[in-house]
């Protein structure tokens, strides 16, 4: 999968999961401040992350995370030592 | 002093639609909305027919991201809730929110979801399952979401009185109301329990029925052929308020609330007394908490499922709780269209009782071709009829021995 794939399947499942309009979502865009996610709503996104991707994201990980661009960054980071 | 209660606005969604003027008249026409469960994981069990509401667009009412985090007993009530706010013209900013609260009744909650959780607890293991598990399949969730959509601080909580849960909650709203404790409660009931575990639960208890006849035809309360009842899911919401506050700001009144009464059984978990000894008494304490006599009462909205002995108990009640007068009163069982949907039931059956006043029209009984000759009442059978009612009663019994009948009257 490349960059641009894995970059586009992550907005896509932030912007459906949170109900926003995907063009509004950039490597930039934080995802609790500019997208309104509470705990919850994270907690849930990084387990679909998990689950569309077939990987684990490791709780010390998880708790780094605010942006987009992180999220893409561990996902793909992940994905090349599977 | 006591204060007087009015309905203000009514919203529902139903086997039958999600307008409340559609539902209305296709329950006059003696339209059924159950159907056959053809295909996938519900079709495995016994009974082969339920009510869905296959009209439901949750993105009518809500944001895409809460129809991730709401289950469909949640989402059901919310989307009634709106309609009926919308239907009463309250606008929530003009009033004190501490005045405000939401009591409605469901029976278990989030089935679907605790289910769905489950299987992935035992096939992914405990780091898959869904944060919003919790604030999903909570039975609170339902006037919790609506409190919060509309910045509600009143009194707000879910009673789970099995089937009669909606009952149960208008009683307590109206008491609320009366009382001087709140100008608006929104109240009602849902239920969406037509999942896997549900349908294998009354299915096991033989409770549903599995007559092999066209779906439409299956849920046939007081018909010698009934075998059981038919499931469904759905939701009914009214705004019950105080009267003057609903003067004040020129409300629609739709109807008056007069009284309720509730009693127990306290013999069997499920299985009601043949005789309808408690259920008759919930009847009288509603007549006199309505200060009515039984004669004084126009028309019936049965809880009439369609189980052998639990339509025989009503019979037997409603003879015990108004005399002579059970053989003259018109009285109809809406389960026959839309089935029954458990803790909410009480939401859809209280707004029929309230459109049955307001038209002048009885909704039949339909599917009751072969009248059970123990059921000797007037069930209005098959085709509706025009009745003249200015006081009607709504029946809920439910699993507990839960009795409770509310009585509501033209506005006057």
């Amino acid at each position: 999968m490349s960059s641009q794939e894995v970059q586009e399947k992550v907005i896509g499942i932030i912007a459906d999961q949170l109900g926003v309009d995907a063009k509004t979502i950039t490597r930039d865009t934080d995802i609790a401040n500019d997208l309104g996610a509470d705990s919850l709503d994270f907690a849930e996104l990084m387990i679909v992350f998990e689950e569309k991707f077939d990987i684990d994201i490791v709780e010390e990980d998880a708790q780094n995370i605010t942006t987009v661009g992180q999220v893409i960054d561990n996902i793909e980071k992940q994905l090349k030592t599977k | 002093m006591t204060k007087r209660v009015v309905v203000t606005g009514v919203g529902l969604v139903t086997p039958l639609g999600c307008r409340v003027e559609d539902v209305w008249q296709s329950l006059c026409a003696g339209k059924s909305g159950i159907r056959s469960i053809t295909d996938g994981p519900l079709s495995v069990f016994r009974t082969k027919v339920a009510g869905f509401c296959d009209d439901f667009v949750a993105e009518d009412y809500v944001s895409v991201k809460d129809t991730h985090k709401l289950d469909r007993f949640t989402l059901f009530a919310l989307a009634s809730a709106i309609d009926a706010v919308r239907a009463s013209g309250l606008d929530f900013s003009k009033e004190d929110p501490f005045r405000c609260g939401v009591i409605t009744g469901c029976g278990v909650g989030g089935l679907g979801e605790i289910t769905r959780q489950q299987d992935r607890l035992r096939t992914m293991g405990p780091g898959k399952i869904s944060p919003y598990t919790i604030p999903k399949i909570m039975a609170n969730a339902g006037p919790g979401q609506i409190a919060i959509r509309y910045g509600l601080h009143g009194p707000t909580y879910s009673i789970a009185t099995a089937c009669a849960s909606a009952n149960s909650a208008m009683s307590e709203s109206f008491r609320a109301i009366r009382l001087g404790e709140a100008d608006v409660v929104i109240t009602g009931g849902t239920e969406s329990a037509v999942t896997e575990l549900g349908l294998a639960g009354f299915c096991s208890m033989r409770a549903l029925s599995e007559r092999p006849v066209p779906p439409e035809e299956a849920s046939s309360p007081f018909d010698a052929k009934r075998d059981g009842f038919v499931i469904g899911e759905g939701a009914g919401i009214l705004v019950f308020e105080e009267l003057q506050h609903a003067k004040k700001r020129g409300a629609p009144i739709l109807g008056e609330v007069l009284g309720y009464g509730a009693t127990t059984d306290a013999s069997h978990i499920t299985q009601p007394d043949a005789d309808g000894v408690y259920p008759a008494e919930a009847m009288r304490a509603a007549l006199r908490c309505a200060s009515l006599a039984p004669e004084e009462l126009d028309y019936i909205n049965l809880h009439g499922t369609a189980t052998k002995l639990g339509d025989l108990a009503e019979t037997s009640a409603i003879k015990r709780a108004l005399g002579d007068h059970a053989y003259k009163i018109p009285m109809s069982s809406t389960k026959s269209h839309i089935g029954h949907l458990l803790g909410g039931s009480g939401g859809p059956e209280a707004i029929f009782s309230l459109l049955t006043m307001r038209d002048g029209i009885a909704p039949p009984t339909i599917n009751l071709t072969e009248p059970d000759p123990q059921c000797d009442l007037d069930y209005v059978p098959l085709k509706a009829r025009e009745i003249s009612a200015r006081r009607v009663m709504s029946n809920s019994f439910g699993f507990g021995g839960h009795n409770v009948c509310v009585i509501f009257g033209k506005f006057q």
